[in-house]
Order: C-alpha cells, then sequence, then structure tokens
C-alpha cells in the first residue's frame, strides 16, 4: 500500500531525436485506480514501463511510497505487473508461476503456499493450480497473471493491456472482476489502456495521454463530460463527441447561421463540441439532413449534416424518421474549443434562454 | 606550438566519441528490455569465443601466412615466395582439370539430387495412404555417414561382384570403377546423389506442406491441368526453398562428399577423378607441399565465401519476408 | 476429391527401393560368409552367418597394435557424438544468450566474429588445424577430436533467432520476480528451450558421429579409432588380401549406420523440425 509520485517524468529513446514522454507529473493517492489512456503511441506504456522499471527513466523523478526508485531493478520497487500477453512462464504449472517471485524473494515456504492458496481461491483457480498454462483458457491465464501479481502483496498493481486479448464479452466480466478485486485489496492501481470504455469504467481517476503528454487528469464523468480539449473530446465516449465549426459574431453563437445562444465570448471562429446525447430530435430546431442510422437497441444514432457540419444525435424515441429532422441543444451542455489550439475555452452564456434554438 | 594542441584537441574529440559510443544505447536491440551488467555476458560469451579464436582463426590465419611461403622439405624453415604457390597451382593443368571436373561434380550432383528430391517431394505430398511409411523410408538414408555411404558404393560398384557392375555386364559394358576415369565418376556421382536426396527431399516436403490450403483450392478453380496448377503456383512458392537448397548441394557436393571419395579412390588418385577439396588434402598430407595446399585452401576459402554470402543475403530476405 | 493415383505410388515405390535397397543389401550381405559374398555376390536374404561375424567385429582385437575392438570403436562414436552435441548446445546457448539478452557494447563485433565461421568449412583449413592441433598436445586426444569441431556458428545462429522470439514480457515478468541472469537463463529460458534443444541433439549427434575426415587426421592411436575410422582402415587392409572380409566390412558398416538412422526414425518429427528450422 503506497502512494505513488511522478514528478517531470520524460522518457527519450536511444537514437530518437523527439521525446516518447515529456514533463509528467502526478500524484496518485494510496489506493487509488488510475487508468492512463491514449491512442497508440502516445506514450501510455512507456511511461508504465518506467515506473515498472523496464525502462529507463530519463529525465524526472518516479517515487512509489515516499522513495525515489528511478536506480532501483523492477524487483526492488515492490510492485507487480500484468502484461497484455500474460507473460506466464509455459514451463510451469499455475502454482509455480505464482510462487516463483516469492522463492525468489527467499520467502517461507509455508508463507508462499499459504499467499497462492489464497489468490487462487480469490480468482477461483484451485482446481487449476497443477496445470500448465497452455491447458488453460484464455480467461484463466489472465487470472493467473492477476494471481502472481496478487501474491506478491505488492505496494502497486501495473496493468499493461492486460485485457485485449480477450474477446468482447470475457472482457466485459474480467473487467468487472479487476475492479472488484482491487477495491478488496486496496491496492493502488496504474492501468494503461487504449480502450476509453474500460477506462471509464475502471478509474478513480483517468489520465488522458497524447503525444507523450498528459491532455487531461480527471474523474471519469469530468473528463467526459467537460474535455479539456478537443482531443479528449473525441477520444473518450462513444460514438464520439461532435466538433463542428462555429462562429461567434456579435455575442451570437451561430452554427451554419442558426442561432444557438448568446454569449460574452470574443469574437471569431469556434470549435464547437456536441455530445450525441445532449442533442435532442424534437418539433423544433435547426434542421439536419438525415444521412445514416445505426440502431443500437435501446436508442438509435442518427448521423447527419447541418450545412456542411457533420453531427451525431442519440434519439430513443423510435420514431419514425423523415429526410430532415429538427435538432435542438441545451445551451448550457455547449463545449467550446478553441479552434486554433484545441484547448477548452469557458461558454459565457449571457442571458438565460430556453432549450430551443434561436 | 600549434601541431601539439591540435592533436590533443583531435584526441580529446575522438575519446569523447568513444565515450559516447560506450554509453549510448543501441538503437535496435534484440529484446526490448536488457540485464545491464558488465560482465556477466563475457562470461557466457567466452566459451565459444576462445573455442572460434583457437580452432577457427589461428588456423585460417596460418592458411593464409603459408600460402606465401614455400616449406624446405627437410624441414629446415621456410622461404617467402609471395604468390608464387598461387601462380603454380592457376598454371598447373592436374589443377585446371580438377578445377574443371568439381564443377562438373557439382552441377551434375546438383541438379540430379534436386530433381529427384522434388519430384519424390511432390508425390510424397500428393499421396495419402502409406504418406508416412514412404517418408519414414525415404528419410532415413540421410543419416547413413558418407564414408557407409561410400563403403555400400564401392561394393554395389565392386569389379567381381557388385551388383550393378553385374547389370553394366548384361548390356555388355564392362563397369571398371576405380580404374577407368569416367566409370569412377560415374560411381561418385551415383552415390553422392543417393546420399543427398533425402535432404533435399526433407526441406521440399515442408516447403509443400506449408503452402497454405486455401492457395490450392483457389489453384484447383483457376487452373484445370494439373502440370499448370504445379509450375505456375506451387513452384514460385517452392522457389526460396529452391534457391536455399541449391547453395546447400554445390557446398555439399564440394566438401562433404570427401569420405565417398576417399573411400572410392583409396588414395590412389592415379588415374581417377577428384575434387579440389580432395586434391588439398592429397598435396598437404600426402605430398607434404604445405604452401601449395595452403595457396589452394585459400582459394576454395574464397569461392565458398562467396557462396555463403549469397546465401546470408538470401537467409536475410527470407527472415524478414516471413 | 484426392483420387489414388497408381503413377505417384509406382513413383514413391522406385525412390524407396533407390535409397533402401543397397542398405538392405548391406544389412543382408553382413549375415553371410566372406566367400560365399565373394563367389556369389551381394544377398537379399538374411544368412546363417550374422551373429559369428557381429561377434567377432565387435569383440576381436585387430588393428597394428591388436587390441581395437568393435565394441571400443563403438564407444568412441558415441564419445564423438554425444560429446559434440552436448558441447554444441552448451557453447552455442551461453553465446547467443550474451548476444540477446544483454546491453552489450561488443555484441554487434562478437556476432560478426561467431558468425564469420559459417563462411569457411573445416575442410579447407584443414592442415593448419591440424598443426595446430599438434602445437598445443590435442592430437590423440578426445578434447582434440571434439572441440575443434565446435568452432562454427550454427548452433549459435539457431539459438539467437529462437531467443528473439521469445515474446520479450518473459524477461519482463522474470525481472520483475526478482530473476538475475543466472536465475534467468537457468530457471526460464533452458526449460523453455527444451524442445529446441532436443531437435539441435539429434542433427548435431548424426554430424558428430559421422565425421570422417578429422578423425582420419586427428587419431593415430587406434583406441581413439571411431567406426567411421575403422572403415578407412578395414578398406587398407584389404589391399593385398585374396578373399576381403567383406562380411566384417558390411558389419561394420551397417554399426556404424544403426544410431543414426535409429534417432532420425524415432524421433522422426523432432528432427524435420531441427533441421528445417536451423537450415543446417
Amino acid at each position: 500500500m503506497a502512494n505513488l509520485s511522478l514528478k517531470g517524468v520524460g522518457k527519450t529513446y536511444g537514437g530518437a531525436q523527439q521525446a516518447a514522454v515529456t514533463g509528467i507529473d502526478l500524484d496518485i493517492a494510496d489506493g487509488e485506480f488510475i487508468v492512463l489512456v491514449g491512442p497508440s503511441g502516445c506514450g501510455k506504456s512507456s511511461l508504465l514501463r518506467m515506473i515498472a522499471g523496464l525502462e529507463t527513466i530519463s529525465t524526472g523523478e518516479v517515487a512509489i511510497g515516499g522513495r525515489v526508485v528511478n536506480r532501483l531493478d523492477p524487483a526492488e520497487r515492490d510492485i507487480a505487473m500484468v502484461f497484455q500477453n500474460y507473460a506466464l512462464y509455459p514451463h510451469m504449472s499455475v502454482r509455480d508461476n505464482m510462487a516463483y517471485g516469492l522463492k525468489n524473494r527467499r520467502t517461507p515456504k509455508a508463507e508462499i503456499a499459504q499467499r497462492v492458496e489464497e489468490a487462487a481461491r480469490m480468482l477461483e483457480l484451485g482446481p487449476y493450480l497443477d496445470r500448465k498454462p497452455r491447458a488453460l483458457s484464455g480467461g484463466q491465464r489472465q487470472r493467473v497473471a492477476m494471481g502472481r501479481a496478487i501474491v506478491r502483496q505488492p505496494a502497486a498493481f501495473l496493468f499493461d493491456e492486460p485485457l485485449s486479448n480477450l474477446d468482447a464479452r470475457l472482457r466485459v466480466t474480467m473487467r468487472m472482476e479487476i475492479r472488484r478485486l482491487q477495491k478488496r485489496l486496496g491496492t493502488t492501481s496504474v492501468y494503461v489502456t487504449h480502450d476509453q470504455l474500460e477506462a471509464m469504467t475502471l478509474a478513480d481517476r483517468l489520465v488522458v495521454l497524447n503525444g507523450g503528454r498528459i491532455e487531461q487528469i480527471g474523474a471519469p464523468l469530468e473528463v467526459y463530460r467537460r474535455p479539456a480539449s478537443t482531443f479528449v473530446a473525441s477520444f473518450i465516449g462513444a460514438p464520439a463527441m461532435s466538433l463542428v465549426d462555429a462562429q461567434i459574431e456579435n455575442g451570437q453563437l451561430l452554427l451554419e447561421r442558426y442561432l444557438l445562444a448568446h454569449v460574452g465570448n470574443a469574437p471569431g471562429p469556434v470549435t464547437l463540441g456536441l455530445r450525441a446525447e445532449e442533442l435532442r430530435i424534437g418539433p423544433a430546431g435547426i434542421p439536419m439532413r438525415v444521412e445514416h442510422v445505426e440502431e443500437l437497441g435501446a436508442q438509435r444514432i442518427v448521423h447527419g449534416m447541418i450545412g456542411a457540419q457533420r453531427l451525431s444525435v442519440a434519439d430513443g424515441s423510435g420514431a419514425p424518421l423523415s429526410e430532415t429532422v429538427l435538432v435542438s441543444v441545451d445551451p448550457a451542455r455547449l463545449n467550446l474549443f478553441d479552434t486554433a489550439t484545441g484547448r477548452r475555452s469557458e461558454l459565457r452564456l449571457t442571458a438565460a434562454q430556453a432549450p430551443l434554438p434561436v | 606550438m600549434t601541431d601539439i594542441p591540435l592533436a590533443a584537441t583531435r584526441d580529446r574529440r575522438l575519446a569523447g566519441r568513444l565515450a559516447a559510443w560506450w554509453r549510448a544505447e543501441p538503437a535496435s536491440p534484440a529484446k526490448r528490455v536488457q540485464f545491464d551488467r558488465p560482465l556477466t555476458p563475457w562470461l557466457f560469451v567466452l566459451p565459444q569465443i576462445a573455442v572460434v579464436v583457437i580452432f577457427f582463426y589461428w588456423p585460417s590465419v596460418q592458411a593464409v601466412t603459408s600460402s606465401f611461403y614455400i616449406e624446405d622439405p627437410f624441414g629446415f624453415g621456410s622461404t617467402f615466395v609471395g604468390t608464387e604457390n598461387y601462380r603454380d597451382a592457376l598454371a598447373s593443368t592436374e589443377y585446371r582439370n580438377t578445377a574443371l571436373f568439381t564443377a562438373f561434380f557439382c552441377a551434375v550432383v546438383t541438379a540430379l539430387s534436386l530433381g529427384l528430391g522434388l519430384l519424390l517431394a511432390v508425390k510424397a505430398d500428393k499421396v495419402i495412404r502409406g504418406a508416412e511409411s514412404y517418408r519414414t523410408l525415404l528419410i532415413s538414408v540421410y543419416a547413413i555417414a558418407p564414408p557407409v555411404a561410400g563403403l555400400i558404393g564401392m561394393m554395389i560398384f565392386d569389379m567381381h561382384m557388385g551388383p550393378l557392375t553385374q547389370v553394366a555386364a548384361w548390356f555388355g559394358y564392362d563397369l571398371k570403377v576405380g580404374i577407368d576415369y569416367w566409370d569412377t565418376a560415374v560411381a561418385l556421382i551415383t552415390i553422392s546423389v543417393w546420399k543427398q536426396i533425402p535432404y533435399n527431399f526433407i526441406f521440399f516436403l515442408s516447403g509443400l506442406q506449408s503452402v497454405p490450403a486455401s492457395v490450392r483450392e483457389a489453384a484447383l478453380i483457376d487452373a484445370k491441368s494439373e502440370w499448370r496448377r504445379f509450375r505456375d503456383i506451387i513452384l514460385p512458392l517452392l522457389a526460396p526453398t529452391a534457391f536455399f537448397l541449391l547453395v546447400i548441394n554445390i557446398t555439399y557436393t564440394m566438401f562433404d562428399t570427401f569420405p565417398i571419395i576417399d573411400v572410392i579412390v583409396k588414395d590412389k588418385p592415379a588415374n581417377n577423378p577428384m575434387t579440389l577439396v580432395y586434391k588439398v588434402y592429397l598435396d598437404g598430407f600426402k605430398g607434404n607441399d604445405i604452401g601449395g595446399s595452403s595457396a589452394q585452401s585459400v582459394i576454395l576459402m574464397v569461392v565458398v565465401a562467396a557462396l555463403t554470402i549469397v546465401q546470408f543475403r538470401f537467409l536475410e530476405r527470407r527472415v524478414h519476408y516471413g | 476429391m484426392q483420387k489414388i493415383k497408381p503413377f505417384d505410388h509406382l513413383v514413391l515405390i522406385l525412390g524407396s527401393l533407390f535409397l533402401c535397397l543397397p542398405v538392405v543389401l548391406a544389412l543382408m550381405s553382413s549375415t553371410h560368409g566372406a566367400v560365399d559374398i565373394h563367389s556369389n555376390g551381394l544377398y537379399l536374404t538374411p544368412g546363417t552367418e550374422g551373429w559369428e561375424t557381429y561377434k567377432k567385429v565387435l569383440t576381436h582385437r585387430g588393428g597394428f597394435t591388436g587390441d581395437v575392438t568393435g565394441l571400443l570403436m563403438l564407444g568412441n562414436s558415441l564419445v564423438m557424438g554425444l560429446g559434440f552435441a552436448v558441447g554444441k548446445i552448451v557453447l552455442s546457448m551461453m553465446a547467443a544468450y550474451a548476444l540477446v539478452y544483454f546491453r552489450f557494447r561488443f555484441a554487434t563485433i562478437l556476432f560478426w566474429m561467431i558468425f564469420f565461421t559459417l563462411l569457411l568449412p573445416l575442410e579447407v583449413r584443414i592442415m593448419p588445424s591440424y598443426q595446430v592441433m599438434a602445437d598445443l598436445h590435442l592430437l590423440n586426444t578426445y578434447t582434440g577430436l571434439i572441440l575443434p569441431l565446435l568452432a562454427s556458428a550454427t548452433g549459435t545462429f539457431f539459438f539467437r533467432q529462437f531467443f528473439r522470439s521469445v515474446p520479450d514480457e518473459l524477461l519482463e515478468a522474470a525481472r520483475i520476480d526478482g530473476a538475475g541472469p543466472v536465475k534467468f537463463f537457468l530457471d526460464v529460458l533452458v526449460p523453455l528451450s527444451r524442445t529446441m534443444m532436443a531437435a539441435i541433439f539429434i542433427i548435431m549427434f548424426i554430424y558428430g558421429w559421422n565425421q570422417y575426415l578429422w578423425p582420419l587426421l586427428m587419431t593415430t592411436d587406434e583406441s581413439f579409432y571411431t567406426l567411421m575410422r575403422g572403415i578407412k582402415s578395414i578398406l587398407q587392409v584389404w589391399v593385398g588380401s585374396q578373399i576381403p572380409d567383406y562380411n566384417e566390412a558390411f558389419a561394420l558398416a551397417v554399426l556404424a549406420m544403426i544410431p543414426p538412422v535409429a534417432v532420425v526414425v524415432i524421433f522422426q518429427r523432432m528432427f524435420i523440425k531441427g533441421l528445417t528450422e536451423s537450415d543446417k
């Protein structure tokens, strides 16, 4: 049990001109579940591997439980890691796989046995303890990898995309199981994934990474509702937030010449972010040309165009759609981004308004 | 006054570069994570390096050096003669004849053993019933040592009671292996081909079996004639294997046939064909012409090195493209 | 879909006959007397003198010193085959481990140094190699028989390829589990390579067992003779004898043939895997 602290951590690979990771500052509280999320190549794995000690830290400092670990071997950092391909030792039984790290640390035999039994019970692996990994299913292997981490009773769990080799159904079950176990053990965890849904459902706090930098840190809902940049807006949430070009002229926020809200922001072009579920199809609003409908069962996603701008609207009504529908939005739920930098700028509404446009 | 500081700067710059090279992480390491210990890798690699240095580099360097000397026949030192040994070797008709025979031998043995190996592999790949038994029978000869092959061959070509000599006699031909130049050549070629077929068979068969079933099925739809399917689809896919085997077979014929030749020719090269390697051995050990033999060795080294480099380039390609 | 095609089977049967008939001839003829062979030619059916012949070949003391037996040569061949195979696997696994798993400045240089040996087979440097062995007083020793043959990179090349294909995460997991270089090698990599080691072992055993030229030069002391060397000397004795001991020569050939052929036939799958994946 420990807190983790990263100060100005960066990584430059040998031979590379650009840094893979730059200036990461992050404080992780004891028992917190942190998810590092971002597209491939964003530096999330490098960051995790630096915490684990599998990569050297080029700049900055990593501390685990108040102890700076930059120069320590992975085995001395008091962490456990779960790998994407599980990295089980193929020639060892499940029991030996879990016990190997403890044996190397000269833990007494009786204690090893007891810890392995306990982890096996927790993960329902009891009947498989004497099997080799190749005799197990994907989900079971995943559990063994978890067990190997648990028996070490480390200060922190590190997960490197541990679910991406599983099929979709199993992924959902294992996701819940990981969260349940982590809550029960109360061990600080850092989890890397490129799957935003996994990130949303698991995290106490999300860290969204892009190009080796942190784009946003926050609780899942906060990141979802108030993305700090267009990158976060398009990365978190499915369907992705619609980003459209809009104008502010004379205190009016205009989308393709339709008035959306009265605002106090500086005039000029802006990028507007609209969540599908915040948009409503109704009797009044801006006309949208329907292009394509995705039926999801509980609701449908209507993709269409307002002028030259592409939008997605979630609709739960099930009513038949005409070629053009009228779309409206609550101005308080609009997300405004600076077109040049992509950063969020706060929307300043000037008058209380009805949720209808104009 | 200006010279010394300049040299010092240059040295410092060189030292700096060396230090940077020493510290830099390799651009493409074999593993994402590696151990970083100063001593341990040496302990692991040292035995192999020691063996290689003592038993490979030392003799190879000696071969090159002594090719430039003539050893005194009575053992009183040696004289530096420059490239004379090379010129002697290349000028002698005997050497040229041996080289010509080696080339002929390589071409015939390679062509025959590749062709027969491929034919058998294609057939073994097609049949279902008895496929395992055929494979076992065809492979087992691989393990027979060349001198044993030579011995058995010698008996079969024996002038008094060899079955093949008798067969030749029915056709009115008097087969005189060990005495007649071309009769001996025929025996050498037959035995060498016999010994090499299993090797080619194994590789061709595994090459054929790695052709995906979907490709065969697609070919079945696209081409009616079996021969066309083989020529247009299967053969191009086997080309990498065939090329690899080509190089291997040439090296085989040049070096690994030594015991076969030794058993058949039995140190009596009088009127018998032989290969360049056998001549190196005869001149060096039987003729005591160390300089001449070394020069021949070095010439062979160049030929083999060229062949192997061709093979390496190819291997590299194969590694890259799967 | 597939029809039985008589022609395919005919080709295969002819091929099998061409390859196996000489072996059968040798095996069967070894069970007949030398005089019978001399007057009747080779046999395709078993004879009655096999027991006598093999007993004589295995236990009869012969040669120049009069104390070399077939059994002794069999033993020496075994030492040669096993020693070479084990030595090759140990040396090349260790070297490949150093080259793949260590951040190691000289890795590239050493790699080329080892792999350059693939360029030149022993035969082209046989004279100076002999000289070196004489200088090191290794003539007529097992060390001298085996060590120089180890100076080639085939095994190292193969294990290097194999180690590179082992998932990176395994080493990472082992490091987190607190395994150092030696522990990782012994606890994880060696057990993981078992199949590969077996495949390589088969090929190298056959290679060592079948060595001819090197033992021919290296051993003048008959107590170090291998079966291959024995074949050479039995042929030398023939010159000048009235009726050569055909049966004994065949028996010796059969003895020299059985172990490697048995290994190939029994471990066929593993052998093919080793051969086609290591590219010799």
